[in-house]
């Protein structure tokens, strides 16, 4: 940053003046690598990627100019590591070591497309060469994500130069609290952590509580399996979520923040670290905030890995350096929250939406979306689905554009059995409901909810009812034990569960599952037990006749509990190659060499391992 | 105090000092980062240390083990030189975790949350790792390993002696 002469802006023009210097800066080298530095491309090595372009990049000589960053989580993590070159935007999917030679070569020195690198649509059989142009991209509209894939997350210059920081100018010049409040509320725009709780509201009522200090926290604890959007926003835009905050802390009256990262994130707490530290310097955080009367300090906090840390309560007293146990919520933590005080607490996808509400107005985020669920929302599609990665779309697109357009169908040929959303507490939508449109309302109607954002779609391979005690198991695990309900009500359900599993289910388990699931909704003390017993009532509620086949026929229709299917051979498939007698544990498998072979059912302890070693798929569950 | 926690009491608190003194006017709202870097310094957290910590900043020991016990993160005992974490998370349950799981016990021959032995590995399973994409996935140290089946698991481990 130094090169270029920021230092700290003691006004609004100068951080405008350094906007205009940057981006004249920026026309002169004219060529950019953006190697994707998401969890996803990291885990499959781009960082070292990154290196060999770097390194590219110096052996070329002063006289190329060209630049290699990193960037946030492109989303489409199913085909990383991704690589993308500009200007022409041209994608780079499945990069390794060995090709960075070959694009700098090509691409970026003799301006040549490298064919085999880019993507090969499914339905037309046809190479494309830009994002926007991938059906997985087509759908999508990116607000929150709108950075990511753009922004060098450890460079704040970057974030100024593509409009970083104006919502903040545009606030602190000639807007009251008042109005901003207003512009939030004439958005619609609703908390993204969950509860979708409306957020301008919030802010006005932490506006008005009565007490000092006030405090604002952002929520990075992104507790729900299968969700990681929090992640590649902390990660991918981390100036983003400060500048949101700082909108936000203005508004209500607040000059100390709080963000409280999940302890798994170790990246997102440095990315974090960095950008305030960044920030600071440059007087974009801290004291009397580009020269005007506003001050605002960040501190980042890291989880101590506990689910119902998520909950704001929970949150606050984990902040407080105690045990993370909820608190009812009589009084509101608007009114008294961390240390008693007013506090405001956020979603990390609330805050980033915060900054282009602002720059874009409250009325056009509200042109987006449904009547009473406005702008965008960011998913992560993961579990048995062609293209997992993180997607944002309008609120109110069907589940089926989801799922098909932008995740490509079902792997592996299968057929689509349900999506799980909301969370641990969510609930499973079975194929008849895919034309549903995703938002608040009628995701809840569903007997599901918006959650944080994890769509975890499963095929007609997994067993609903090992789903339901799945989330049950987890969730059992997960409670703080303070109220009863909870505590021994999950370990009865999930006693009923195991037993169903077992082949032990008796009649009237379900109904005495449907009961603890009642008393549960009615009694506990938090969100986290109330909504506990939603994976299992919406199972029973789509699902029946899977819970039915357990327990009266002893049967698993999807063949995944151990001991309620057989395992046979294929007489017609099977060759005599010998391999799954060898295999067998139990000498339950017999036969001649090239003669089919026969599973002696009494022996057979039901293992799978000849299931999984023949090469034939000539074993069948059945 | 200190010496009547036996053979442990002997542990250096340099490092203790250290965290202590880096933070201002030190109170409860601490607790929970100065756990965290009193793990990162001595590999868990030691009780003698816990009391030391107690001792100085007068956060009541009660509380200290209070929160000790309740975060999944911080552990009372020493742990193996390599931490193997198995996500628990539903996009891996899906895609075949559960099997996964039992692979690695059966490899290691310990339960989720026991160390080996020879204190080479410590296993332990996690909500989510945030890499649902890989699933399932598991994290030796720092590295993610990820479209597993049960059969790599044991050719994973070895690379870590
Ligand atoms: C058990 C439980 C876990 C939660 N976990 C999270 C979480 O991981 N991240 C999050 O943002 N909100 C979580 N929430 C919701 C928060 O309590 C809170 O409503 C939210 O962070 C408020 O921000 P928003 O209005 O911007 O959504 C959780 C709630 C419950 C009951
Ligand atoms: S569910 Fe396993 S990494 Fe997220």
């Amino acid at each position: 940053m130094t090169e270029l002469g920021i230092k700290r802006f003691s006004s609004l023009v100068e951080l405008e003046g350094m906007r205009e210097k940057l981006l004249n800066s920026r026309s002169a080298s004219a060529k950019s690598i953006h190697v994707c530095t998401g969890p996803g491309c990291v885990a499959k090595g781009s960082f070292k990627l990154y290196e060999i372009f770097c390194a590219a990049v110096e052996g070329a000589g002063s006289d190329v100019q060209v630049q290699a960053k990193c960037v946030g989580c492109h989303g489409f993590c199913e085909r990383g590591p991704i690589v993308v070159i500009e200007p022409g935007g041209i994608f780079y999917q499945r990069v390794e070591e060995p090709d960075v030679a070959e694009i700098f070569r090509e691409t970026v020195l003799g301006g040549r497309v490298v064919e085999r690198l880019l993507y090969e649509d499914p339905n037309t059989g046809k190479k494309v060469e830009k994002a926007n142009e991938i059906p997985f991209y087509k759908v999508q509209e990116r607000i929150a994500l709108s950075g990511n894939g753009l922004l060098d997350p450890t460079e704040i210059s970057d974030y100024i130069a593509e409009g970083g920081y104006t919502a903040l100018a545009k606030v602190l010049s000639p807007m009251t609290p008042e109005e901003v409040i207003s512009e939030v509320e004439l958005s619609g725009l609703r908390g993204r952590g969950g509860g979708g709780f409306p957020t301008g509201r919030k802010w006005r009522s932490c506006r008005q509580a009565e007490g000092s200090p006030k405090y604002v926290i952002c929520n990075g604890d992104e507790g729900d399996p299968g969700a990681f959007m929090d992640r590649c926003i902390m990660e991918g835009n981390p100036h983003s979520v400060i500048e949101g905050m700082l909108i936000g802390a203005y508004a209500i009256g607040s000059e100390h923040g709080y963000i409280y990262v999940r302890n798994e994130y170790p990246l997102s707490v440095e990315r974090l670290k960095n950008a305030v530290a960044q920030a600071k310097e440059l007087g974009l955080v801290g004291e009397t905030i580009l020269g005007s009367s506003f001050s605002f300090d960040i501190r980042i906090n890291r989880g101590g890995g506990a689910f119902v840390c998520g909950e704001s309560t929970a949150l606050m007293a984990s902040l407080e350096g105690r045990p993370g146990e909820p608190r009812a919520k009589y009084v509101h933590t608007v009114e008294s929250g961390f240390r008693g005080k007013p506090t405001n607490l956020n979603n990390v996808e609330t805050w980033a939406n915060i900054p282009h509400i602002i720059n874009r107005g409250g009325k056009w985020f509200a042109g987006i979306g449904t009547e009473k669920s406005k702008g965008t929302k960011v998913f992560s599609l993961v579990g048995n689905v062609v293209n997992t990665g993180l997607v944002e779309v309008p609120m109110g697109i069907t589940m089926r554009r989801i799922i098909d357009e932008i995740g490509g169908g079902i792997r592996d040929g299968k057929r689509f059995k349900a999506v799980q959303t909301g969370g641990p507490s969510g609930g499973c939508i079975p194929a008849e409901h895919l034309d549903a449109r995703v938002d608040f309302e009628e995701l809840t109607k569903l007997g599901s909810m918006m959650g944080s954002g994890g769509m975890i779609v499963m095929d007609e391979e997994t067993c609903m009812v090992r789903v339901a005690k799945y989330f049950t198991d987890f969730l059992q695990k997960e409670s703080c034990g303070k109220c009863t309900p909870c505590r021994e009500g999950l370990a009865q359900m999930l006693y009923i569960l195991d037993r169903i599993t077992d082949g032990e289910g008796q009649v009237g388990d379900i109904e005495r599952l449907e009961e603890l699931g009642g008393l549960l909704e009615g009694t506990a003390l938090c969100a986290l037990g109330k909504t506990a017993a939603n994976p299992v009532i919406s199972t029973i509620r789509y699902f029946r006749d899977e819970y039915d086949a357990h327990i009266l026929d002893g049967r698993c229709p999807a063949k995944e509990c151990r001991g309620l299917f057989r395992y046979e051979i294929d007489p017609e498939a099977c060759n005599g190659c010998g391999i799954c007698l060898k295999n067998c544990p139990a000498d339950a498998i017999t036969g001649e060499k090239k003669v089919p072979h026969v599973i002696n059912q009494e022996k057979c302890t039901l293992c799978g391992t000849c299931w999984e070693k023949c090469p034939f798929t000539a074993v069948l569950k059945v | 105090m200190s010496n009547t926690v036996g053979t442990e009491a002997c542990l250096d608190t340099k490092a203790l000092d250290e965290i202590l003194g880096s933070i201002p006017d030190v109170g409860g709202d601490d607790l929970v980062p100065i756990l965290q870097q009193v793990q990162k310094a001595y590999g868990y957290l030691p009780k003698p240390i816990l009391m030391t910590v107690s001792e100085r900043t007068g956060i009541a020991a009660a509380r200290i083990f209070g929160v000790a016990t309740f975060y999944e993160q911080f552990h009372l005992e020493p742990h193996g030189r390599h931490t193997v974490r198995c996500c628990r998370g539903t996009a891996c349950h899906v895609r075949g975790g559960p099997g996964i799981i039992e692979a690695i016990k059966q490899a290691l021959g310990v339960e989720p949350g026991e160390t080996t032995e020879d204190m080479r590995f410590t296993f332990e399973t996690v909500a989510c790792l945030g890499t649902c994409f890989l699933a399932p996935v598991i994290m030796v140290n720092n590295d993610y390993f990820g479209n597993l089946n049960a059969r790599k698991i044991k050719s994973i481990l070895e690379r870590y002696t």
